[in-house]
């Protein structure tokens, strides 16, 4: 991805900012113009809010043939997370050994490095889990 | 104007290495190094850590610690000798991480060891000036030694944030001062991984001599005598140093106990005093008086004078981890994980 494309989702990955159909009230992250659910009638009411950070593992996979960037860590746990405002993301797991992650495990957002564009590139941050 | 602490987080890594693992390797004795350094272990960050990480977790916990609205926060300066970028600075994105920018001014601050001290002291500027309503001031740091230096089995990473302003202050800081010469103990060229250092002359010229005069002046400054003050924390390149600083001066072992962290954590650099002070800020009460002597090398001190106010009673330390829960979440890890993790192993162009 290009630096410029990264940047300009920052906010986003950084607070984990989603918005909410003034509508229905279905959350969507990350955030959308439209509610995928009512279309045209949530236009104008998509609210921007703030996902707590808690969730719970909803599926997951160990990693052990990792892409070049990630060798460091590997293995390591990307997990699919349900939110606690019920909208799902995916995310690597740290802070833990591999076989401590569970379905239904409660975690809570960090913020680290997830990636950098070679040595003298832009590094890049966002949102990671750790366990509750 | 009463300028003083609003809140403060602190944040240190979870795996450690023992200097007997560091001295196995490089056929040293790991365990005399560690005795005589009076360090039993120290932090080592993740591959994907750096000192940006280290600033938000510490400024995220401090945050959630207080009430103030981060779009009040006026000024933000993050010190540390190992920013992530050379040209781009760290403080941009940890402002942006607890949603303060982009109102506010803010600066990369680099003096070894206290440049996270240095940065309260220009937060206190510019509050106490009415310039701005909040500053923060963090004190982070990823420190290298070279493979096999004596500073292998010290330099170590973790870091604290401070919320700097007039209204509902936790620990007023009552005074402050700061004893500076140009005398190079410690230095790291641009470019260079890893720094070099004036062997035995970091001592007593450089260490002592400048805690020692920062001690001394702020005491007369502040009509204090060591007994004054319920708690005292110094700059801790080592557990041996502070202790022997603290003797010399007349303060006492329990006085020094809460905010001596290098034994078990190594030195954090920037994040040293700043950590060291979060640490002692975890067990007050009101009315508790607190010293704090940061070094850098090159080299100067900063001191500090402080008081918890009454707010302690009331203040949220709950919402963030103390410095006791971070040190007690540890992983030990062996020298080639170690090595692997510091980015000591060459890798082919593409990986981290
Ligand atoms: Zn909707």
């Amino acid at each position: 991805m290009t630096t410029a494309r990264f940047w300009r989702d920052n906010a986003t990955r950084y607070n984990l900012i989603a918005t909410k159909c003034g509508n229905c009230g279905k959350v969507t992250f990350p955030p959308r113009n439209v509610c995928p659910v009512c279309h045209r009638k949530s236009m104008g009411k998509m609210e921007k809010i703030h996902l707590s950070g808690h969730g719970e593992v909803y599926s997951f996979s160990v990693v052990y043939d990792a892409p070049l960037a990630f060798e460091m860590q590997k293995p390591y746990v990307i997990a699919i997370i349900k939110m606690a405002e019920g909208v799902m993301l995916t995310a690597q797991i740290i802070d833990c050994e591999c076989c401590e992650v569970a379905i239904g495990m409660k975690v809570k957002a960090t913020l680290r490095k997830i990636g950098e564009e070679g040595p003298g590139g832009v590094i890049h941050y966002g949102y990671k889990f750790v366990p509750a | 104007m009463e300028v003083g602490i609003v809140s403060y987080g602190a944040y240190v890594p979870r795996f450690r290495i023992a200097p007997q693992e560091i001295g196995r390797v490089w056929g040293t004795d790991g365990e005399a190094m560690g005795k005589g350094l009076m360090i039993s272990s120290k932090s080592v960050p993740a591959p994907d850590e750096d000192v940006v990480t280290i600033s938000i977790e510490a400024a995220r916990s401090m945050m959630r610690r207080c009430d103030v609205s981060p779009k009040d926060i006026g000024a933000l300066y993050v010190g540390s000798e190992s920013h992530p970028y050379a040209v781009k600075p760290s403080g941009t994105i940890v402002a942006e991480a607890i949603e303060a920018s982009p109102n506010m001014t803010i600066a990369d601050i680099e003096f070894a060891c206290k440049a996270g001290t240095a940065g309260i002291q220009m937060c206190m500027g510019l509050v106490g000036s009415g310039m701005v309503r909040y500053g923060v001031a963090i004190g982070a740091d990823t420190s290298q030694g070279a493979p096999g230096d004596a500073l292998e089995f010290s330099a170590s990473a973790g870091g604290a944030a401070y919320l700097i302003g007039s209204e509902n202050v936790i620990a007023r800081i009552n005074g402050t001062y700061s004893f500076t010469t140009d005398t190079p103990d410690f230095w790291r060229r641009e470019g260079q991984p890893y720094p070099s250092h004036g062997g035995r002359f970091t001592g007593e010229p450089a260490y002592f001599k400048h805690v020692t005069s920062c001690s001394i002046g702020l005491m007369e400054r502040m009509g204090t005598k060591p007994s004054d003050y319920t708690y005292a924390v110094f700059h801790q390149p080592n557990g041996k140093f502070p202790t022997r600083v603290a003797k010399q001066l007349g303060f006492n072992d329990k006085q020094i106990e809460y905010g001596l962290l290098t034994p078990q954590i190594g030195n954090t650099y920037s994040g040293a005093v700043p950590l060291g002070l979060a640490a002692i800020l975890d067990n007050t009460v009101p009315g508790d008086r607190v010293f704090a002597i940061a070094y850098g090398s090159g080299a100067g001190c900063d001191g500090f004078d402080i008081t918890v106010t009454e707010n302690m009673a009331k203040y949220r330390r709950d919402a963030g981890p103390t410095v006791k829960q971070l040190m007690e979440k540890t992983k030990f890890i062996d020298y080639a994980t170690y090595a692997k993790y510091r980015g000591k192993i060459r890798m082919k162009e593409g990986g981290e």
